[in-house]
């Protein structure tokens, strides 16, 4: 089955079937990076661009490797260094990627629905590496074949998601992602930190739960992923003060006791060690959070893959 | 489907496949140092059955691996193209071994060439050696087999099916006629 798409913007209009593909492949690729020699030719000829509107280590990085491991060709443009400091619009500058011969455009961007604007404008297939708070897919596939990897299967795990979903775009697209696949998932923080919308949407959705208690929410948990408390983004009067937050909703030995005995701890990074996190659990035996890592170069590689051979870019 | 010519019964495929495990033995005076590489889908079973037989014959038991070509192949722009990607699984390190590459039908030779590159990658082989059950000729590029089981002269319009226990539940393999839509 090939995947009959042009981009990949969310895993919200994603089938099971759709995401166990890209699971599938994900698995082959990380076979690729056990091997002596970690490249294949499969993008030979191929031009990858990462346009990064926004910071970005690990994604843009990964996002880079896994291109150059299938052989593309790759260049990699800042926002900050370049036209768009002169006042490019966002299509101008996307437009000027697709003259210059980008087969696929890998894009970042801190306002919500960039990237689906840019994928109605061009022909090159747009990766969204992540828009605002609305939706980072290459993480959540990374996050579900970690899981899927460490525990076999996805269905009818209790996963809870904790700390700052109201600016998290790795929940929204992990709530898509383990909802589809059968999973039960929890949204748990502070009701200032947790969208009203969400809220309404657990009322209906059976497979959704929000909870204002971490030590509730934990028990019998066999994955605890906590989010980046992320104060760049947070208009003040949302917290009382990091201390209290990290006293209800930071992970610790003590609460981590309440989820099943070998839960997986994942975290999308970068921590604040100490904040939703203490450290002594960041590199715990449970922690999954350097296999994140890992395994988010083999999702890359699968996502190029798939989108280079799409029935509609193969005619 | 229209109802094609058996070609080869279970029995002739066990036949030409035992003398296949003596010829490798021979040219490789012996089973070592020797690597089965079976090409996905239908190489791997077949490079098991091999190593089942070269085991028999001189009491080592040679090592198997199965090769994905897919991301490989030159074709990725071409229609018919499917993505899904078999497993790959090499248990040793190919350096300085005889790798003996194993496939059903050996047709173009573009899948072969795919496969030798993959093989590089896992090391720098002594020599690359090709078992195959059918050569069926219409080569696009310069490579031939070291071993063939039964060579059947075809049209390019014809398809050869080949059905193996392990995949299919029987051994068999057949001629399909010309396809009208072909």
């Amino acid at each position: 089955m090939p995947l009959d798409r042009k981009d990949l913007l969310d895993l919200d209009d994603f089938s099971s079937d759709e995401i166990m593909l890209l699971l599938e492949t994900t698995s082959a690729m990380a076979e690729i990076l056990s091997r002596p020699i970690r490249r294949v030719p499969t993008l030979r000829g191929k031009t990858i661009v990462n346009m990064f509107y926004e910071a970005s280590t690990r994604t843009r990085s990964s996002f880079e490797l896994a291109a150059k491991n299938l052989s593309a060709d790759l260049v990699n443009v800042s926002a900050s260094q370049s036209s768009v400091d002169k006042g490019e619009s966002l299509i101008d500058t996307m437009r000027t990627l697709q003259a210059l011969g980008a087969d696929m455009i890998v894009m970042r961007h801190w306002e919500a629905g960039a990237p689906y604007l840019a994928a109605s404008w061009l022909d090159a297939a747009i990766i969204n590496a992540g828009d605002g708070w609305h939706a980072h897919p290459s993480q959540a596939l990374l996050d579900l074949f970690t899981v899927q990897e460490r525990i076999g299967t996805i269905a009818g795990l209790k996963i809870v998601i904790a700390g700052d979903i109201l600016h998290s775009r790795v929940a929204r697209s992990n709530l898509w992602g383990f909802g589809k696949l059968g999973a039960q998932v929890v949204l748990c923080g502070p009701p200032t930190l947790l969208p009203r919308g969400l809220a309404e949407i657990a009322e209906t959705e059976s497979r959704i739960t929000i909870s204002y208690d971490l030590d509730e929410a934990i028990v019998d948990a066999d994955v605890v992923m906590m989010l980046r408390l992320q104060r760049e983004r947070m208009a003040s009067g949302l917290l009382p003060s990091t201390r209290e937050y990290c006293a209800r909703f930071g992970l610790s030995r003590e609460r981590m006791r309440r989820a099943r005995p070998h839960a997986l701890i994942m975290h999308p990074g970068p921590m604040n060690q100490g904040v939703e996190i203490t450290p002594e659990l960041a590199y715990s035996e449970q922690a999954v959070i350097e296999e994140q890592v890992t395994n988010g170069v083999a999702v890359r590689m699968a996502i190029f893959y798939l989108l280079a051979s799409t029935p509609e870019r193969l005619a | 489907m229209a109802a094609g010519k058996v070609l080869l019964q279970a029995e002739d495929i066990r036949r030409a496949l035992l003398r296949i495990a003596h010829e490798i033995v021979e040219h490789n005076r012996g089973g070592k140092d020797i690597v089965l590489v079976g090409i996905q889908a239908r190489g791997a079973p077949l490079a098991w059955r091999l190593a089942k037989s070269i085991e028999a014959l001189e009491g080592v038991s040679v090592p198997v691996g199965r090769l994905d070509i897919t991301l490989y192949r030159d074709d990725l722009e071409r229609e018919h193209f499917r993505p899904n990607i078999r497993e790959t699984q090499i248990p040793v390190d190919l350096s300085e071994k005889h790798v003996v590459l194993v496939d059903d039908v050996l047709y173009t030779g573009r899948t072969i060439r795919a496969a030798m590159d993959a093989v590089m990658d896992f090391g720098r082989p002594r020599t690359i050696q090709l078992a195959v059950l059918i050569d069926r000729g219409h080569r696009e590029l310069p490579i031939r087999a070291d071993y063939v089981g039964k060579n059947i002269p075809t049209s390019r319009l014809e398809e050869i099916e080949l059905h193996l226990l392990e995949t299919d539940g029987t051994d068999e393999t057949i001629l399909l006629p010309p396809q009208e839509d072909a």
